[in-house]
């Protein structure tokens, strides 16, 4: 029996090791995440796997995208520096279960906002940074010109796990077209599939086809048709309940939309100190005290200005200098005629 | 029986442990799942599941229910596991004996099939066969008829589709030809116990599957037309076929690639099982005037497949599970629909992936407990 003593007791510490793992972690705290995050001195983003302008990696691997862009917003906010951010590349099907599951912390990946994720599955969408529908893109050669002119028969080819597989299903069942439908796991993958002609068609979010066109082995033998079949606001999630962190993501991107509004850029952010008005010092960190309630210093939006840059220094940058969609339609401010609002910060 | 805690000790504590450790990750997960406010629970199965399938053997929309996908994804996996298993037995066998055979050339080139395909990682494989095979592929309108009939395009093999009449006449004489056969070889096996007689069973069984159903063709009213696909033009410079039967590029990429790398094994597996039978049973049954033929089939094969069936059941248990890279290009199986679309539009990870796990588990079980069945009516029987 003693012969076994040591072998109990090392089980007995091992149990007794998991369960005060478990009752440290199940331990409520006020923003968990925001406190491993700076204990970590990086904040966790998912973003896709390539999808130029929105989160693309160049060869060095430095991430660049407005989806980016809002995770170095968060870092810049929290942490002090933009840079400190690590990317998790993950395709559409993962990418809930990353969140979820606690591996990254933001989720910045042209995720649409819809009832059924925001209520069913455990995420909170923070707002909006990219207004989007779903469009479809066919070859030039083929002559079509509308949605009006498919065909039974035709073949779609489109990514797993999203929006665009529904969409697709109510648009031609609602003009009573067959079609088959061709959905692959990566981004890449459709591209590769509809550039070799498997497909008539290649349908995702408008945002995504001009982006992926640029890709493409010709990208002038493609056209994307005039019609947007869907409703598609692209946003950052984070896990539903962390309040504190929720916020912190919501009012970066916010500060970047309004710091556009008010003309505060990366360059004169620091000028902006000394202005007249109250606003425009609120975002700069030079009134009141905006950054206490999410347990952060005076100047967190400062930094996101200064380092990151407003949101259309951003988009200039990712999307319009880019060649992928230079008109920001609806993507505009309110006050120059498109629908980007934000709630102001006071 | 006097167990001593001695002996049972270290197993209880065993299994206290691994019981300790599960149910430290289930608490874990409820916990976890209720914080983040979610549900868990099988209620979505009867769900509408509002997204279509490209390709599905019973018929299924998006206005079926998630239950529906599923079994949609399910059949996809097993016909491109049996299409995979029946090519690469096939394969494999032919393979296995070419490279025991002693002309040099088929002898080196079942060589080099072997090391070639076994030693590149699957999926590059399947990719190579869906995108570099798709692209040297024709566009619809491009194709050149095979036999005038069937088309190999870009979007897929289009071959005509049987119209029949009086179908179940047609298929019942099928079925009286096996019966039939059977009947026979347990009688020709019966004459050559008694009596020594040998009966050309083959032959007659041949016979039989072809002159029943001719039969039922003659007197049986029994008529089969073929529907030849047509071309048909969607726009300028898209077309499809239509009518006939059309089978996905990606079915056809996911079972070649699976059969092509599968055979390498199962021919590894054949070549060990007829090298693995001592040159003296075959010298003796040459001795007592056996042909070559029936060496073969009378001593060496049957001591070989004790050899070969094992190892070949790993093989069809490991294609069926590769078969699950279907979802790298856009074959719609089981994880693609079902732990793919399914998972995203729910959000039901734990419990899709649970019910993917355990019908992976049934799948593979099944084929073993038929295997070791197989494998256990052909062990050496002691009278």
């Amino acid at each position: 029996m003693f012969k076994y003593l040591k072998q109990l007791t090392s089980l007995v510490a091992m149990v007794a090791v998991l369960f005060t793992f478990t009752t440290e972690s199940m331990a409520a705290k006020k923003s968990k995440t925001l406190k491993n995050t700076q204990k970590k001195g990086f904040v966790r983003c998912g973003v896709s796997q390539g999808l130029p302008g929105f989160s693309n990696a160049d060869a060095a691997g430095n991430w660049t995208g407005i989806d980016v862009d809002v995770c170095r917003a968060v870092a810049a906010a929290v942490l002090g520096d933009a840079n400190k951010v690590k990317f998790t590349p993950l395709s559409a099907k993962e990418r809930f279960t990353a969140l979820t599951s606690g591996e990254i912390d933001i989720l910045s990946r042209n995720t649409t906002w819809t009832l059924s994720r925001d209520a069913d599955i455990g995420l909170t969408f923070v707002g909006v940074n990219f207004y989007d529908g779903q469009g479809f893109m066919v070859r030039k050669s083929s002559g079509i010109t509308s949605t009006s002119q498919f065909k039974n028969g035709i073949s779609a080819c489109t990514n797993i796990g999203t929006t665009t597989e529904l969409n697709m299903r109510d648009f031609f069942n609602s003009k009573g077209i067959k079609y088959e439908p061709v959905a692959f796991e990566k981004a890449d993958e459709v591209v590769a599939a509809y550039d070799a002609g498997r497909c008539d068609t290649y349908t995702t979010d408008k945002s995504g086809l001009a982006a992926q066109r640029t890709k493409m082995s010709n990208p002038d033998e493609h056209i994307v048709l005039p019609e947007t079949v869907s409703k598609e606001p692209l946003g950052p999630v984070v896990r539903q309940g962390d309040s504190v962190w929720e916020d912190i993501v919501r009012w970066s991107l916010n500060t970047m939309i309004e710091a556009e509004e008010y003309g505060i850029t990366s360059a004169n952010a620091d000028m902006m100190k000394t202005s007249d008005n109250p606003a425009i010092k609120r975002l700069v960190g030079a009134e009141g005290e905006m950054g206490a309630a999410f347990g952060l210093d005076n100047e967190w939006n400062l930094r996101i200005i200064k380092q990151v840059g407003n949101y259309g220094e951003s988009y200039k940058r990712n999307i319009a200098d880019t060649g992928i969609l230079p008109d920001r339609g609806p993507n505009e401010l309110w006050t120059k005629g498109g629908i980007l609002y934000v709630p102001p910060s006071r | 029986m006097n167990f001593k805690l001695k002996d049972i000790g270290p197993q209880l504590l065993t299994v206290i442990a691994v019981v300790l450790v599960f149910g430290f990750f289930t608490y874990n997960a409820q916990v976890n799942m209720e914080n983040r406010g979610i549900d868990f629970g099988y209620g979505f199965l009867s769900q509408e599941s509002s997204f279509d399938v490209q390709f599905s053997l019973i018929e299924y929309d998006g206005s079926h229910s998630y239950f529906r996908a599923y079994l949609v994804g399910l059949l996809n996996t097993i016909l491109v596991s049996v299409i995979g298993i029946v090519i690469a037995t096939i394969l494999g066998v032919i393979v296995g004996i070419a490279r025991l055979s002693p002309n040099y050339l088929i002898n080196k080139f079942a060589a080099f099939y072997v090391e070639f395909f076994r030693n590149i990682p699957l999926l590059l494989q399947i990719f190579f066969w869906y995108f570099a095979a798709l692209r040297a592929l024709p566009l619809p309108q491009d194709a050149e008829a095979m036999f005038g009939i069937a088309f190999l395009t870009i979007k897929g093999l289009y071959v005509p589709a049987f119209i029949w009449q009086n179908f179940n006449i047609f298929f019942y004489s099928i079925v009286a030809a096996i019966i039939a056969i059977i009947v026979i070889r347990y009688q020709a096996k019966k004459l050559q116990e008694t009596k020594g007689k040998q009966t050309p069973v083959l032959l007659i069984s041949i016979g039989l599957i072809l002159v029943l159903p001719l039969i039922s063709f003659l007197i049986g009213g029994v008529r089969l037309s073929f529907e030849v696909p047509v071309l048909k033009q969607l726009a300028t410079t898209s077309f499809i076929y239509e009518g006939g039967v059309s089978l996905p590029p990606e079915l056809i990429a996911l079972a070649l690639s699976l059969s092509l790398y599968t055979a390498t094994f199962i021919a590894e597996c054949v070549r060990a099982g007829i090298q693995g039978i001592g040159k003296g049973q075959k010298e003796a049954a040459a001795s007592i005037g056996l042909t070559p033929n029936q060496v073969l089939k009378l001593v060496v094969m049957p001591q070989a497949l004790r050899i070969i069936i094992p190892p070949t059941t790993n093989q069809y248990l490991n294609l069926t599970k590769n078969s699950s890279l279907a979802a790298a290009i856009a074959y719609p199986d089981l994880v693609l629909v079902f732990a793919g679309t399914a998972l995203m539009q729910t959000g039901k990870a734990i419990e899709i992936v649970s019910i993917t796990m355990f019908t992976y588990l049934s799948l593979s079980i099944a084929i073993s407990l038929f295997m070791n069945w197989y494998n256990n009516k052909i062990a050496i029987q002691e009278k």
